[in-house]
């Protein structure tokens, strides 16, 4: 299997274009921008388009544009453009369209650290942007989940019309690592569902087998209509309060309830531990070197690396943490998602380890975290 | 033609409003240009005028205050042959103004209506950036203490090719409308009108009091000459068709079996310039070709041509999980800015670790073995110090060997880059 060398960022860049992205719109920012550098050498050749928006909102906004058109479409930023994206993921929650948002985390807060990695942006991503409603975040270990949760990403934002974003780190992002593109397994791509023949369409019309409405691209035959007002099928503003209420707890279900259909996660599970570590991104990296060096210290502990981050993957982490007494959470803030683990498992004693400084957390402070129980 | 408009959603407008006027024009101009529906996308802001989307039978999109030109940005990029008709009014110019300028620049074929009626007309008659200082608005004295924008006067400098300012009566505006449509570009129309529900209640502003208004105004009409030139779509379209494709990364089979054996970690310290960097991403190939797992990670001043300069390597032939290096097995020290920015990590350094030390650049105390290169006097100039670092390495056989070093050097370099890197290499004296 003969190796190549790329960045996290190239590789979510090549796993956009195997996922059929055809748009990407984006403004320059540290560490995220080699991603625009690498969809702009790779879209306008086979036909798509790459451009620098004048600023991240209309970087958005435009991505927003033409995945109305029909196109699958990514953008990727950093914590300060993330904060101007707000509004616009508010309009692809609430709208329905779909999109795939990187964001590379650096150390905020603010303008912060410009090339130091963290996870701070984990709960801005979920509740960043008006309404309250749910989104999907994955988020990359290494190079090869850069390529293929990218691919999964453009799937899920396809199937459920909504934002997905790539909680990536300036330290998986601007990394380079060997990577054999070819080993990597790629879903089978999916694709909008188009409505039913035979009937006229409504853009925002829910099929009884549906949580999400059908597509059909502004710009055919067919009359199609967007909006980010309040909407009933037919896509015009409404004021019926029953109509809203049901589908705003549409636009929840239909996320959080299929969360075990794309719940991704490594687990590294020893019958004689009585601690399991839960952690995510490049920290996962740092736990798995901790996990092996307590299994040949004879101290086993047990490991659940989540991918998929929100919606929360209850199920999944009810499931794993059920024979364990503790619960060591390990992430690169001062303790975000952590939240998230004490609310699901009330039961448990969880302990926390995190550091914002920067760096890397390493091995021996996580065995530390552990030693700590 | 059949009419546009939506007949199960009249217009709503307050009696009198320009608003309404401008509605029925410019279904008129749909009208008169044969467009169907579906030839049309229609994108509205918010206020007043954004109700626009909702009175056609066309494609709609109605977003967020003053980001309308985001969306028809990206619909009309995907969908060249689409009629992309942008309402906004001039709040939205006025919160969207870098949007504006833009659209401007790019010349992107969209036709943009400002309904112009110089307040926020829906949240109660505030000012906006077109409100002149003596008008009695809901802002209080606020309008009364900045200047008014026009917006003609800047599209014309921002670089748009079609500008027009007009009042909302005036008689042909049905076939001012078509021609801003029709011309293949970014176009602006500027059409003063009146709000009646809010601005006109007090201040004085009638179709001739703005008729006398805009005659005491330079005339903008249509194309702008001096700005003229392609379209931003064809010509995105053009060059993208000689780009070439780029192909997937390199792909490195393994040759050689490394020196030694398991994980092996590299620091390159140097100075900006010193080409670290490319130093580190050849190690990199070496390992490649040892069919090594690798990984890099660099370090830099944001003003990339100054200060330390530093790349982190590891090759191992298992996975590598956790990339931060504790042990490093050699440190090439090159320049005193990335020594110095390490300073740290010397005196931990295991007694077997490896210093490629260049002559003149001072390292801490610590328990590795130095190897000192007096670079000058071999005549190898600061730029080339770590690749010929490299080659010390290779001929130690640290790490790499001298075979993974060229193998390496002809994957990542061609002719004649190539050529010169081999004789460096070669001629490097590790005595
Ligand atoms: S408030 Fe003004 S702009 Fe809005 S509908 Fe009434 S007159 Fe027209």
């Amino acid at each position: 299997m003969p190796l190549s060398l790329m960045e996290g960022n190239e590789a979510i860049a090549w796993g956009a274009v195997n996922a059929g992205c055809r748009f990407y719109a984006g403004y320059p920012i540290t560490p995220a921008t080699t991603i625009f550098n690498t969809m702009l050498k790779l879209l306008p050749p086979m036909g798509g388009i790459c451009i620098q928006g004048e600023d991240e909102i209309a970087s958005i906004g435009s991505c927003l544009g033409a995945s109305m058109a029909g196109l699958k479409v990514m953008t990727a930023t950093s914590g300060p453009g993330l904060s101007l994206y707000s509004e616009h993921i508010s309009f692809a929650i609430g709208s329905e369209i779909p999109i795939v948002i990187v964001v590379v985390q650096r150390l905020g807060p603010s303008t912060g650290s410009a090339t130091r990695g963290a996870d701070g942006d984990i709960q801005f991503m979920r509740w960043g942007s008006s309404g309250g409603l749910p989104v999907i975040v994955l988020a990359p270990v290494d190079i090869n989940d850069c390529f293929s949760l990218t691919m999964h990403a453009f799937n899920l934002a396809e199937e459920f019309r909504c934002p997905v974003f790539i909680a990536s780190n300036k330290e998986i992002a601007m990394t380079k690592e060997s990577i054999d593109m070819d080993a990597i397994p790629r879903p089978e791509l999916k694709e909008r569902a188009a409505p039913p023949p035979g009937k006229p369409f409504l853009p925002f019309e829910i099929g009884s087998d549906r949580m999400a409405p059908c597509f059909l691209p502004i710009g055919d035959e067919v009359l199609v209509r967007q909006t980010s007002s309040t909407h009933g099928p037919d896509g015009y503003i409404t004021t019926d309060f029953d109509q809203i209420g049901k589908n705003q707890e549409r636009l929840r279900k239909k996320i959080v309830s299929a969360v075990d259909s794309f719940s991704f996660c490594e687990a590294y599970m020893e019958d004689d531990a009585d601690t399991l570590v839960i952690t995510y991104g490049v920290t996962a990296r740092a736990a798995k070197e901790a996990f092996m060096d307590q299994k040949g210290e004879g101290k086993p502990v047990s490991l659940l690396v989540l991918k998929t981050i929100w919606p929360v993957p209850e199920d999944l982490i009810k499931k794993k943490a059920k024979s364990f007494k503790h619960v060591v959470v390990v992430e690169m803030n001062l303790g975000q998602y952590v939240r998230e683990i004490q609310r699901i498992l009330p039961d448990k004693k969880i302990h926390f380890f995190g550091q914002m400084n920067g760096k890397l957390i390493t091995p021996h402070q996580i065995k530390e975290a552990i030693a700590n129980v | 033609m059949s009419n546009l408009l939506n007949k199960s959603r009249p217009l709503v407008f307050c009696p009198g409003c320009s608003h309404e006027r401008i509605a029925r024009i410019l279904d008129k101009s749909f009208q008169n240009m044969g467009l169907n529906g579906n030839q049309i996308a229609m994108v509205s802001d918010i206020g007043c005028s954004g109700l626009f989307d909702t009175f056609f039978n066309t494609h709609a999109m109605h977003g967020l205050h003053g980001r309308a030109l985001t969306y028809a940005t990206g619909l009309k990029l995907a969908r060249p042959e689409l009629n992309v008709v942008v309402t906004m009014g001039d709040g939205g110019m006025g919160i969207g103004g870098a949007h504006i300028l833009s659209a401007c620049r790019r010349n992107l074929d969209l036709t943009l209506l400002v309904l112009n009626n110089f307040n926020f007309g829906m949240t109660g008659g505030q000012f906006s950036a077109t409100t002149p200082p003596d008008a009695q608005v809901g802002s209080g004295f606020l309008n009364r203490i900045e200047r008014p924008l026009d917006v003609c006067e800047v599209a014309c400098s921002a670089g748009a090719t079609y500008v027009t300012r007009c009042s909302a009566y005036r008689k042909d505006l049905e076939e001012e409308i078509e021609r801003a449509i029709r011309h293949e570009g970014f176009s602006v129309l500027d059409i003063w009108g009146v709000c009646t529900g809010r601005y006109s209640k007090r201040n004085k502003l009638t179709p001739q009091v703005i008729d006398e208004t805009l005659a005491k105004l330079p005339p903008r009409e249509g194309i702008v000459e001096n700005n003229d030139r392609d379209e931003y779509g064809r010509y995105y379209r053009e060059v993208s068709e000689s780009q070439k494709p780029t192909p997937p990364p390199a792909k490195i089979e393994k040759k050689f079996d490394p020196p030694e054996s398991g994980r092996q970690e590299v620091i390159i310290l140097g100075d900006a310039g010193q080409r670290i960097i490319t130093a580190g991403d050849i190690l990199c190939f070496a390992g490649l070709t040892a069919g090594l797992n690798v990984t890099q990670k660099n370090e830099y001043n944001i003003t990339v041509l100054r200060g330390p300069s530093i790349s982190e390597l590891i090759l191992s032939p298992e996975d590598i999980g956790f990339n931060g290096i504790d042990r490093p097995a050699a440190i090439v020290a090159i320049g005193q800015e990335g020594v110095d920015r390490r300073a740290n990590l010397f005196e931990h350094l295991d007694k077997d670790a490896l210093i490629i030390l260049a002559k003149g650049v001072e390292v801490p105390p610590g328990n590795a073995k130095v190897h000192l290169i007096d670079f000058k006097k071999q005549g190898i100039k600061t730029h080339d110090r770590a690749l010929a670092s490299l080659s010390v390495l290779a001929k130690l056989n640290k790490v790499i060997n001298p075979e993974m070093l060229q193998s390496a050097l002809e994957a990542r370099f061609k002719e004649p880059v190539l050529t010169s890197a081999l004789g460096l290499v070669d001629r490097v004296d590790i005595a």
